[in-house]
């Protein structure tokens, strides 16, 4: 980065009268100083950002093409020992590619689950009433909770020995047996004569998930609903449209940027979660997201190279799918906007 | 479809809509409140009751205990899980996350929201994809810098670690903010004679104070919530452990009883609930300013 733009040699050639009006140094135009001073102001921040994050990625690179365990670190140098032993070990471990769709579903499951109830709540919270604000803030505490705490709280409500949710299950449905919702792999249904299994430890996570995050959904969909100006919607009413027509037709347009949005911004921050799956399951019973095999990767075996290659190869899996995302759907989003 | 039936649709609608919009109320409360309800519920009984009647949702008057705070808070030498210590961990860590954060990230959201310059534009950007690397991805380097230098095991090290996350956050809020402050306020001050730096410093903060509550706010709810790194790098040394990390070790504790672990909960969860209660519409302003305009 340099702080003179390369015009300023050439401007100071072309306009003689300014410089003899100062014989020394040509006072800075305004828009100098002001790049002066923004980029004085910037690189604080910066040099931050570049210390603790940038930096950092940029040794994972390196230390997945390396053959890096974590006693080894200490003596290494910061090159040396290339090798792609780590990809090829990723790749080929068992269960990296069901991992890998485990992340999908539970990914996917989480950004619509969250997405789609915080909608709901914010069209029900739309128009005022006696008590909306408590509720408001009441419907942000799973949101600002600690998630250690919430996943304890979980835990404990779906236990089969002392679970609220299974003592009312067994009482008011007559459950037969307790269910053990976070470490059964399949469950067994039986409907209409005809079986199959569902992956409750799964969806018990995304249903976590899902709880988690609406509040945040909601803040955002709220925030925007509100904005929407009723005169649209008026105008729809006198022309007899009905409550679902207008939200499709009316609310639904208005709302689709903000959605598009937060889809992309839960879907990032989904797919690289890690403490919600780890504190419910620990990554059992068909809920290996490939955070924690991660984690997994880094604490039990201590082999940081291949932890590093595991968390590359999540990043660039991301990076595909947004990039598919925002080249088939982001000029959709910008039509409907 | 005739305008008769269709005005018959329109008031069946509205009166499902109606209807349905209570019930939907109400699940949503009830999904939100009952299970912090739960949480203090348990952590109020002794835990043979609990095995006695799981489903309860109330406590009767002979149950009723707080031996099981006494327990959670008790320093460890005197039998109990030293919870006070692990609360003040938190708040050290937390706090100095915030100081820090702001320092680093009010010079950069004024840059970027007030100053055209050279690069201003990727800089922005480049603040925001920070966000598409997981946080295990920086997890690993950061373990291994942090075990080189010995700062692993160390507050200072796990607040530096939390001030990477969420110094892009925070820059994106003050940003927002930043942008509705009309540039005539600090034009008018430049008249007067104040350097740029005494413009930010009289002008620009103090009318940015409650954007920069708000977001020291939501900075705060993240140290003080995070477990995977207080995880990775304390989770040797239990003198230095978080409450979030202190509730995780001792729900692998085997003789340490539910209700023990959701009177741990309670105390992880109630400063950032209060908090947060209190700035409620401050921090939800300013978490979503920006989005109403998009």
């Amino acid at each position: 980065m340099t702080t003179a733009p390369s015009g300023a040699t050439q401007r100071r050639d072309t306009d003689p009268p300014a410089r003899s009006a100062s014989p020394g140094r040509r006072p800075m135009t305004a828009s100098r100083r002001e790049n002066r001073a923004g980029l004085a102001f910037v690189s604080p921040t910066f040099l931050v950002v570049l210390v603790v994050v940038v930096l950092p990625i940029a040794w994972t690179v390196l230390l997945a093409f390396q053959k890096a365990r974590l006693v080894d670190i200490q003596g290494m140098g910061l090159f040396g020992n290339w090798s792609l032993d780590n990809f090829a070990q990723v790749f080929d471990s068992a269960g990296f590619w069901s991992s890998l769709w485990t992340t999908l579903l539970y990914t996917a499951g989480a950004t619509f689950g969250s997405i789609g109830l915080g909608l709901i709540a914010a069209l029900a919270l739309r128009k005022p009433f006696k008590g909306r604000g408590l509720i408001r803030a009441a419907m942000l505490l799973p949101y600002c909770a600690p998630v250690v705490a919430v996943a304890f709280v979980w835990e404990v409500a779906l236990s089969p020995q002392y679970g609220i949710v299974n003592d009312w299950g067994r009482r008011l449905f007559g459950w037969d047996d307790p269910i053990a919702f976070l470490s059964t792999r399949a469950y067994e249904v039986h409907l209409l004569g005809v079986h199959f299994d569902i992956p409750l430890a799964l969806l018990t996570v995304i249903a976590f998930e899902t709880w988690r995050y609406f509040p945040f959904a909601f803040l955002f969909i709220l925030a925007r609903l509100q904005a929407v100006p009723d005169t649209l919607e008026e105008a729809a009413l006198v022309d007899g449209a009905t409550p679902t027509q207008r939200f499709r037709h009316i609310l639904l347009p208005q709302l689709m940027p903000v959605i598009a949005l937060l889809s992309v911004l839960r879907f990032i921050l989904t797919f690289n979660k890690f403490d919600d799956v780890y504190l419910l399951t620990g990554g059992g019973a068909g809920t290996d997201v490939a955070a924690v095999r991660v984690y997994d990767f880094l604490t039990a075996r201590y082999d940081v190279g291949a932890a590093a290659a595991q968390a590359l190869v999540l990043a660039a899996c991301l990076v595909i799918l947004l990039g598919l995302y925002f080249k088939f759907f982001a000029n959709k989003v910008q039509e409907e906007a | 479809m005739t305008r008769k039936t269709a005005l018959a649709r329109a008031q069946f609608e509205d009166r499902f809509f109606g209807v349905l919009r209570w019930f939907v109320i109400a699940f949503l409360v009830v999904i939100t409140v009952l299970p912090f309800y739960y949480m203090v519920l348990l952590s109020l009984k002794p835990i043979d009751a609990l095995l006695l009647d799981p489903g309860s949702l109330w406590i009767s008057a002979k149950d009723f205990t707080l031996s099981t705070y006494q327990d959670v808070l008790r320093s460890s030498d005197s039998g109990g899980q030293g919870f006070l210590k692990f609360l003040l961990n938190s708040a050290l860590v937390s706090l100095g996350t915030v100081a820090l954060t702001l320092v680093a990230a009010v010079p950069g959201a004024y840059a970027v929201s007030r100053l055209k310059f050279f690069g201003s534009r990727q800089v922005s950007a480049l603040f925001l994809a920070v966000y598409l690397f997981p946080t295990t991805l920086l997890a690993v380097p950061l373990f291994v810098i942090f075990a080189k230098i010995g700062l692993s095991s160390n507050l200072v090290g796990l607040a530096i670690v939390y001030v990477a996350q969420t110094v892009p956050v925070t820059i994106y809020m003050l940003k927002n903010y930043l942008v509705t402050i009309p540039a005539s306020i600090e034009e008018a001050a430049a008249l007067d004679g104040a350097s740029r730096l005494q413009t930010v410093r009289k002008v620009i903060l103090p009318l940015a104070l409650p954007s920069l509550m708000a977001t020291g706010l939501y900075v705060f709810m993240i140290a003080w919530n995070e477990f995977l790194f207080a995880l990775l790098f304390l989770a040797a040394d239990p003198d230095k452990w978080t409450v979030s990390l202190g509730l995780a070790q001792l729900s692998n504790g085997i003789e340490v009883p539910k209700t023990v672990l959701m009177a741990g909960s309670v105390v992880l969860t109630i400063p950032v609930v209060l908090l947060f209660f209190a700035a409620e519409r401050l921090l939800t302003e300013g978490l979503t300013s920006g989005a109403d305009k998009s």
